[in-house]
């Protein structure tokens, strides 16, 4: 007897489930939407002009207990200017083959240029594309920002930029979630077209690749 | 305890609770800190005078109203003092001192090259507040300006505790900066026309004022580091680094024979920034700018990195594999072995190199042609066969240590010929100041001028004529006086080699007064190639080589064939070069020398040009690489392990600081060694178990493990020579007699690649007296033309006070390449004329 219902027991779980929602997620097609907190690959954002938020200081690499993080500070010039004041990074490279995402980095930025994004796909197929470097970290310019470098275009100073920056709330619009993020009001259950999700550099397609 | 006997000048006293014994005198921090019990300081610095300036030392001392500050409080008989550790008093005020220090300081430690070493970060965070109760407005200023082409300054994080000030005039004695203004508008900066009322540009920037003076010390360097804020930093590790990313090397100055202890500071594979290190015995704590900022050499784009071999086919250079380059060496030198092979290697060695040369040499090419110094060994016009100063080094210098640098500190009277201490060794310039300070040493320069270096050192100038140092030294009444003091010295540069009878009179003049002799060559190698034997009449040690005794010591050391030695002197450098110009020598092997410093640059690259074969040993691309038949890299000092001599005989010994593939010189050696066969007496090789001879130099260890396993010369000293001093030549009118000296800063080729430090050298101008200046017309600024049969150089006149008929040149700065351009050294006798080149001596220069 014991057994007879112990059978039915342990269907009952596998029946329940039937009725439940599912689970399963169908990546990397509709590929799911994680917390809106969830410590993702890292923005370098840009003040609202386009100039760098990052200073090259360093104090992101010297939080980081994993040892991913290079920066070499440079000087700023009249000619060539990528952030207000003296000091920019001309180096910044983050290695994800060693960041645990932690999140000890952005804790440690003081100018709030090191964000992370919600982007997860970050595997690569060697080791040296995942070493990002400015070019891949820097936030995309939204209307309005100019490619630096350029002159300082919020005031006559780098305090400008800080004093009083309650105005310039700074902006990784559009990066701190990836791209798809926000679109994908969805969830995992309903089956999403392939083609609606704009493409990430972790799923990049390859030409002729099946769908 | 009470029984024993209290020495009159100790004092005892209660530090924290702990009952201390003190010297008299000393101040209350520096017990503290022997005791194990770190006060906050900012101003406080050993080697500077107690100025009391940030205030953030306070302790409470019993019976005092108030706190004190332990930096100038000394210590008296009972005295009961409580630290922050043991008196919440002392720990309020020092917070109440931080707090105000911070009200000004902006707190942009991210961007600031200290964050991260900055005693102020570390001890607001020990010592201070967790917050601050002033919310105002920070006082705002330009920043950073430019003191000068190096050092920046930061006004706004200036906590003005006069560090550098105080080093700049008590140490450098450049007093370029200093306070300005009053109140909260106290601030450090060097002397600028806005200050005075003058028409600055009021930006702050220094250097556009017509009054203007840039902060152009040869020390400049020290204040960045003693500056315990970001308000000094240098522009060449800006926003470079991190501490924490640094990996720091104890290291040793390859710049100049004064031998400073350095750390070397770098971070992946690359030297970010070298700093003085702490040595009392030497450098105390400082060290000049071209020994901190001179590094950039090493990374250079012509860097050599593989093997060159000269092509039978095209007769071009081309790249070739270490296999190969060795074999075409060694089959070159065999070759030319019967001919001749000269030596030259150079004096940036270390002893150990060196020494690998100087075997080199005598063992496997079996010659005493080799000769370290790259340099005019003799005045214009002197016969090559005059060996005065190579019997100078074997008879008083080879193998001695006897004047050091605390000698000089507290010697009574020091007499200096041949020298300018602050261009030529700034070091010694240093203690020579501290001790003319601190104990008024009386200094007495026997030069053309008192130069700023001399000023400084308020040295008494006996005015000479250049040539006519040996007979001052032999007749004149003040040196004498001079040198008569118990303890008094004498010491001489390299230059007064171009002075007939110049060592010869300063060995004898020391002899009979009684005053100890320093000799003190300008490179870091020359001191330690001397003893290490790469002199045609010395062998390692100091041994002569006339000396059957001495040479069969080596040959027992070196396990060679008794009579492989060559026994008789060999030629000096300017003979090497005479000799491969004339083709009598069948080969040449040159290590680190650039033909520019020899006596004449033009013969130097003929008798490159023609010597049927060249190897050369270089770090970088240089006019020998590119006349080589074969050029093997080696490494620089950063990547190589070893050991520098100082003038004093003192061993500079540093390891690597980087890793590396290239080798020493030694190694390069070896290996070539290895491919020629010398006549071994090595038991072994008898019976052919092994190849017998090695020249092991390989291995810096074991170089040391074979110097030191070396007995001590038993060969007796030679005696000093005895050269009678030359006439004086006689300029005619628009004639003069040529001085001459290197400037720190100048165009030596280990300051290549910078010019961040280019900017801070002395401006080169031609220095004249009154008489000349008024025969050419000519005042202060305006162009004055010196020149030779040979060439020209023009430079804006400087009126100095100079004997008549003399005129001063810098040897090789911007402009003045006096070597190359004249093809003359100290002592000849130029032509003057104003203005640009007139036409006779520009045919001349085209000629």
């Amino acid at each position: 007897m014991g057994t007879l219902t112990g059978s039915f027991k342990g269907f009952g779980v596998t029946f329940a489930h039937m009725f439940r929602k599912v689970i399963t997620t169908d990546y990397p097609f509709s590929p799911p939407k994680p917390a809106p907190r969830y410590h993702g690959r890292h923005i370098l954002n840009r003040h609202p002009d386009g100039l760098e938020k990052c200073i090259g200081c360093e104090l992101c690499a010297w939080a980081c207990p994993a040892d991913a993080i290079y920066v070499e500070g440079g000087d700023n010039t009249d000619e060539q200017r990528f952030s207000p004041g003296e000091r920019y990074a001309k180096i910044y490279q983050i290695n994800y083959a060693r960041c645990i995402f932690c999140g000890l980095c952005i804790e440690a930025c003081p100018t709030r240029s090191l964000t992370m994004s919600n982007e997860y796909e970050l595997a690569r197929d060697n080791r040296q594309d995942l070493i990002f470097t400015k070019k891949e970290l820097l936030a995309p310019l939204l209307p309005g920002m100019e490619l630096p470098p350029h002159p300082m275009r919020l005031g006559e100073t780098d305090k400008d930029y800080y004093i009083g920056a309650l105005t310039n709330p700074g902006t990784s619009v559009g990066a701190e979630r990836a791209p798809w993020s926000d679109a994908g009001s969805h969830d995992a259950s309903e089956p999403q077209e392939s083609a609606d999700r704009p493409e990430t550099a972790g799923t990049v397609r390859k030409e002729g690749a099946p769908r | 305890m009470t029984d024993v006997a209290k020495r009159a000048d100790t004092v005892t006293l209660t530090i924290d609770g702990v009952e201390v014994t003190a010297e008299k005198g000393e101040l209350v921090i520096r017990v503290a800190e022997r005791m194990g019990i770190a006060i906050p300081r900012f101003c406080d610095h050993p080697l500077l005078a107690p100025a009391g300036a940030c205030r953030q030392c306070l302790v409470e001392v019993e019976g005092q109203r108030k706190p004190v500050a332990s930096c100038t409080q000394t210590v008296a008989e009972g005295m009961v003092v409580k630290t922050q550790l043991s008196s919440p008093v002392a720990a309020k005020a020092q917070a109440g001192i931080m707090e105000l220090l911070l009200v000004n300081h902006p707190l942009d430690c991210p961007t600031c090259d200290k964050g991260g070493e900055c005693p102020l970060q570390n001890q607001a965070m020990s010592s201070g507040r967790a917050d601050s109760r002033f919310h105002e407005h920070k006082r705002e200023y330009e920043k950073p300006i430019h003191i000068s082409s190096q050092v920046l300054l930061d006004r706004e994080r200036c906590i003005l505790c006069q560090r550098c000030t105080r080093f700049s005039e008590e140490i450098a004695g450049d007093k370029f900066i200093d306070l300005m203004d009053r109140s909260s508008g106290e601030q450090i900066n060097v002397y600028r026309d806005d200050f005075f009322g003058g028409e600055g540009t009021g930006d702050g920037q220094a250097g556009d004022g017509e009054g203007d003076v840039p902060f152009n010390s040869y020390f400049s360097g020290n204040t960045i580091q003693i500056c315990p804020v970001g308000a000094l930093t240098g522009e060449q590790y800006r926003f470079r680094a991190r501490p924490f990313d640094l990996v720091s090397t104890p290291s040793a100055c390859e710049h100049c024979a004064a031998g400073c202890s350095q750390r070397t500071d770098h971070r992946r594979n690359k030297v970010l920034r070298r700093l003085a290190g702490d040595d009392p015995a030497v450098n105390e704590e400082w060290n000049c700018d071209k020994g901190r900022w001179g590094f950039r050499y090493a990374n250079a784009t012509d860097r050599l990195t593989t093997p060159l071999v000269r092509d039978a086919d095209s007769g071009e250079l081309r790249e070739a594999s270490w296999s190969e380059a060795l074999l075409a060496a060694a089959e070159g030198l065999k070759a030319a072995r019967e001919r001749g092979v000269g030596v030259l290697p150079g004096g940036r060695l270390t002893v150990e190199d060196a020494y690998a040369y100087a075997k080199f040499a005598r063992a496997v090419l079996g010659t005493n042609d080799i000769d370290f110094r790259a340099r005019p060994l003799r005045a214009s016009g002197t016969p090559a066969s005059s060996t005065e100063e190579a019997d100078f080094l074997a008879a008083s210098v080879a193998g001695t240590s006897e004047v050091t640098y605390a000698d000089v500190e507290n010697a009574p009277s020091v007499v200096i010929v041949g020298l300018e201490p602050e261009e030529e060794c700034p070091i010694l310039f240093l203690r020579l100041r501290k001790g003319h300070v601190k104990r008024k040493l009386k200094v007495t320069a026997v030069a053309p001028y008192l130069s700023r270096g001399f000023e400084k050192l308020g040295a008494a100038l006996v005015a000479a004529v250049p040539g006519d140092e040996a007979r001052l030294l032999n007749t004149d009444a003040a040196i004498a006086g001079a040198l008569s003091a118990p303890g008094a010295l004498l010491i001489v540069g390299e230059r007064l080699a171009t002075v007939p009878g110049g060592l010869s009179a300063a060995a004898d003049l020391a002899a009979r007064s009684g005053a100890r002799l320093a000799w003190v060559p300008r490179r870091a190698g020359d001191r330690g190639a001397l003893d290490a034997g790469c002199l045609p009449n010395l062998l390692p040690g100091g041994r002569p080589v006339t000396d059957a005794a001495a040479r069969a010591e080596l040959s027992l050391a070196w396990r060679i064939e008794s009579g492989v030695l060559p026994s008789s002197p060999g030629r000096d450098t300017d003979r090497i070069i005479a000799a491969a110009a004339d083709g009598t020598l069948g080969a040449l092997l040159v290590g680190g020398v650039d033909p520019a410093d020899l006596a004449d640059p033009r013969l130097a690259e003929e008798a490159l040009d023609a010597v049927p074969f060249l190897v050369s040993l270089e770090v970088r691309q240089s006019a020998v690489t590119r006349r080589a038949d074969v050029v093997l890299p080696i490494a620089p000092v950063v990547e190589k392990a070893g050991t520098y001599m100082d003038w004093e005989g003192r061993l500079r010994s540093f390891v690597a600081v980087l890793p590396g593939a290239a080798m020493t010189d030694g190694r390069v050696l070896e290996a070539i060694a290895a491919l020629l066969d010398v006549p071994s007496n090595h038991p072994a090789a008898a019976q052919k178990t092994t190849k017998g001879f090695s020249l092991n130099t390989g291995d810096v260890m074991a170089i040391r493990r074979e110097l030191g396993g070396m007995p001590a010369s038993s060969a007796p000293r030679p005696a000093h020579p005895s050269t009678a001093p030359a006439d004086l030549p006689r300029p005619g009118e628009h004639e003069a007699v040529l001085a001459t000296w290197h400037q720190l800063i100048d165009l030596g080729s280990l300051l290549d690649g910078d010019p961040v430090l280019a900017g801070t050298a002395r401006p080169p101008v031609v220095r004249l007296g009154k008489d000349l200046a008024e025969e050419l017309g000519v005042v202060d600024g305006d162009l004055v033309t010196v020149g030779t049969g040979r060439g020209t150089v023009t430079l804006p006149a400087s009126i100095t006070d100079l004997p008549p008929r003399v005129v001063w040149l810098p040897t090789n700065s911007p402009g003045s390449t006096v070597r190359r351009s004249l093809g003359v050294t100290a002592g000849a006798v130029v032509k003057l004329t104003a203005g640009v080149p007139g036409p006779i001596l520009a045919e001349g220069a085209s000629r």
